[in-house]
């Protein structure tokens, strides 16, 4: 268990972390999310100890991680896969960081094989490839066999094998009754590894909630609806009919219509009644990263502008036709392709923690809590 | 590249489990060791201390291997020409000790692993100092032993004392070194740790002789002259140094560095200590 309260760190004027609060349970796989720079690394690097917080603390089952009697037996970490001295050896690596705690050498040579390196251990870590880096890593982090273990961004660099050997690893650490808490930027891999999630924006909680739930409330699936033959009319008939039944419209650029709020039988009685015919009437489930997405725009700090050259390519955005209502379009991304928010949502986007007191206490008990299915 | 997907962690009842107790200094001494054994550089710099020492040493003795040529110095005094160069290899590999750890950013799953810093400090100063002393006496030792065979001269001598003396020289060296670990704990670049220590190596004889153009900065200058670095260890190796009299005795040498150096490690503690990594 892995618990922060009010965590704060400055460097300078700059607030990487701003009153943190959550619970890392064990038995779980814990996604942290959030963009670029916010704040993920310098939240784990306080969870270890390693940065000293400026305000507010992180315990380890309830303890400080430098109070830990065997840091390694309890707490496992991978930081910076290039964390290694590229004139030593793999073995060597991992031998010098297991006499720290007096873990025998066999040990080493355990976790050699479980993350796959056993044939290049004796070589040294320059010319390691960032697949091998990572996999070295996890290995020091596995070294000490612990209870808690930290992972940041593991997959990164990885081939696909070695991403999902790495998610069946973070599942299985899981099951076994340990904590796992472990950042990413590759959100399909983090819908199917982690069963809850931590997400940050600027150093700041936005969402602290089981993975289902998370994209339950943050956004929605959509059925895509293609009049035949790309008619003008028929579209706008069937648009109207839609809109007036009590569905949210939204048109693609290529003419399809992108539907929520009406059950995909309903949309095909509703084509019939106006007499449109349709090419397509699919179902689309919503993702993790396009909840991840909605919730963190407001929050990405580096976002990139657009290429100049860009200018050359004709621009062709989703349009917001006649029939849609207004009102409710500035929470889909103007530049992104998304599915209209879900109605039910109105005016709270996401379901947020009421405050960090309430994460900091019993966090079964808070009412407002998103507590995962447990 | 492919690897199980499991943890043979869990059933093995026939191993034994992994060490619960507080881990203690002598755990610590084993990695440090371990890493210092495996790199290079641990290699590069003390094989051109060896051969700095040894080689000059040994050119020394067969220049001087003339019964009246080496009269007044000790069979240990030949190694001293290959310690005034030697010196810098030491002091490059205290700097890397701690200071590749920063490069690498190695020191982040070192501290992880080992949160207790003190005890990863200690460790270090231990090993290299006892790497460096006994590899920087046994060149020394090399080099007094040949004079001693080679050189068949009356005069030629080489007391206890002198053989003492000798071995202090190596502890001066040896604390160069450790004062070069100190610095680089602090500053984490290993050029800007170097830089300091080449700077406090060779820059006091030249800034002594300047200061002592003034007048009243003359007794400073002199000060400066007769302790540091390149005189204390010529005369620690029995060579007459020619520069002001009433030069310091060995002890006064050896109790100054002892000083410098015990100072930058109590402060290296309690900056790493404290500091973020
Ligand atoms: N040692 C430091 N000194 C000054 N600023 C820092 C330091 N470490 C981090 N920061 C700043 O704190 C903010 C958070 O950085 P952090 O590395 O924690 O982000 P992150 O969420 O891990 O980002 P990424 O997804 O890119 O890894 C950034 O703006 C960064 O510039
Ligand atoms: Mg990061």
């Amino acid at each position: 268990m892995i618990e922060a309260v009010g965590l704060t760190k400055r460097f300078g004027a700059k607030t990487a972390v701003d009153q943190l609060s959550f619970q890392v349970r064990p038995g779980h796989v814990t996604g942290f999310l959030g963009p670029n720079g916010s704040g993920k690394s310098t939240t784990m690097r306080m969870i270890l100890g390693l940065d000293q917080p400026t305000s507010g603390q992180v315990t380890i089952n309830g303890r400080p991680f430098r109070e830990l009697g065997n840091a390694q037996r309890n707490v496992g970490a991978l930081l910076d896969a290039k964390a290694v001295h590229g004139g030593r050896r793999a073995r060597t690596h991992l031998l010098s960081i297991a006499q720290l705690s007096g873990i025998p050498e066999k040990r080493v040579d355990e976790v050699l094989a479980v993350v796959g390196l056993q044939d290049v251990a004796r070589r040294r870590t320059k010319g390691f490839s960032l697949g091998m880096g990572q996999r070295l890593g996890i290995a020091t982090a596995l070294l000490g066999d612990p209870r808690v273990l930290l992972f940041d961004e593991p997959v990164n660099g990885l081939d696909p094998e070695g991403i999902l050997w790495v998610r069946n690893l973070m599942r299985q650490l899981a099951s076994e009754g340990r904590t796992v808490f472990v950042s990413s930027h590759l959100m399909s891999e983090m819908a199917l590894t982690a069963d809850h999630l931590i997400v940050i924006g600027r150093g700041r909680l936005l969402a602290d909630m089981g993975t289902q739930e998370f994209i339950a409330h943050n956004s929605a699936g959509f059925a895509r609806v293609r009049a035949a033959g790309n008619d003008q009319d028929g579209r706008k008939a069937l648009a109207a009919a839609l809109t007036a039944a009590g569905g949210r419209v939204l048109q693609e650029p290529d003419g399809a219509l992108r539907v929520t709020g009406l059950e995909l039988p309903h949309i095909s009685d509703l084509a019939h009644g106006v007499g449109v015919r349709l090419w397509e009437l699919s179902p689309h489930r919503a993702s993790l990263e396009e909840a991840y997405m909605r919730m963190t725009q407001s929050s990405v700090e580096y976002t990139s502008t657009e290429d100049p050259r860009a200018e050359l390519w004709e621009p062709d955005p989703l349009a917001l036709p006649a029939w849609e209502d207004g009102a409710a379009a500035p929470e889909v991304p103007q530049d992104g392709f998304f599915a209209p928010p879900p109605p039910g949502a109105g005016g709270k986007p996401f379901l947020m923690p009421g405050s960090a007191a309430e994460l900091a206490g019993t966090a079964g008990t808070a009412p407002n809590n998103p507590e995962d299915t447990r | 590249m492919t690897g199980p997907a499991t943890l043979p962690d869990q059933p093995p009842e026939q191993d034994p489990p992994l060490p619960e107790t507080r881990p203690h200094l002598g755990h610590a001494l084993a990695s440090e060791w371990t890493k210092m054994v495996s790199v290079r550089s641990t290699l590069w710099t003390l094989g051109a201390l060896v051969l700095l020492v040894v080689g000059i040493g040994l050119l020394a003795v067969g220049e001087t291997n003339d019964p009246t040529g080496f009269t007044n110095p000790p069979h240990t005094a030949a190694a001293v020409f290959g310690l005034l160069v030697g010196q810098v290899a030491v002091i490059v590999l205290g700097v890397l000790t701690v200071t590749s750890e920063y490069a690498t950013g190695l020191i982040r799953t070192t501290l992880t692993a080992a949160p207790d810093r003190a005890r990863v400090l200690t460790a270090k100063y231990l090993v290299f100092a006892a790497v460096a002393f006994t590899v920087v006496s046994a060149s020394v030792a090399v080099v007094g032993i040949a004079s001693m065979i080679a050189v068949d001269s009356p005069q030629a001598h080489q007391t206890a004392g002198e053989w003492l003396a000798a071995l202090t020289g190596c502890l001066y060296i040896t604390l160069l070194g450790v004062l070069g670990l100190a610095i680089g704990a602090v500053v984490r670049h290993s050029a800007g740790a170097i830089a300091v220590m080449l700077g406090l190596v060779t820059l006091p004889p030249v800034v002594g002789g300047m200061l002592t153009m003034w007048d009243s900065l003359t007794p400073l200058g002199n000060l400066i002259i007769r302790y540091n670095a390149p005189v204390a260890i010529m005369q620690m190796f029995g060579l007459p140094t020619s520069e002001v009299g009433g030069l310091p005795g060995n002890w006064a040498q050896l109790a100054l560095i002892v000083a410098v150096a015990g100072a930058a490690v109590a402060g290296s503690y309690a900056v790493v200590g404290r500091r973020d990594v």
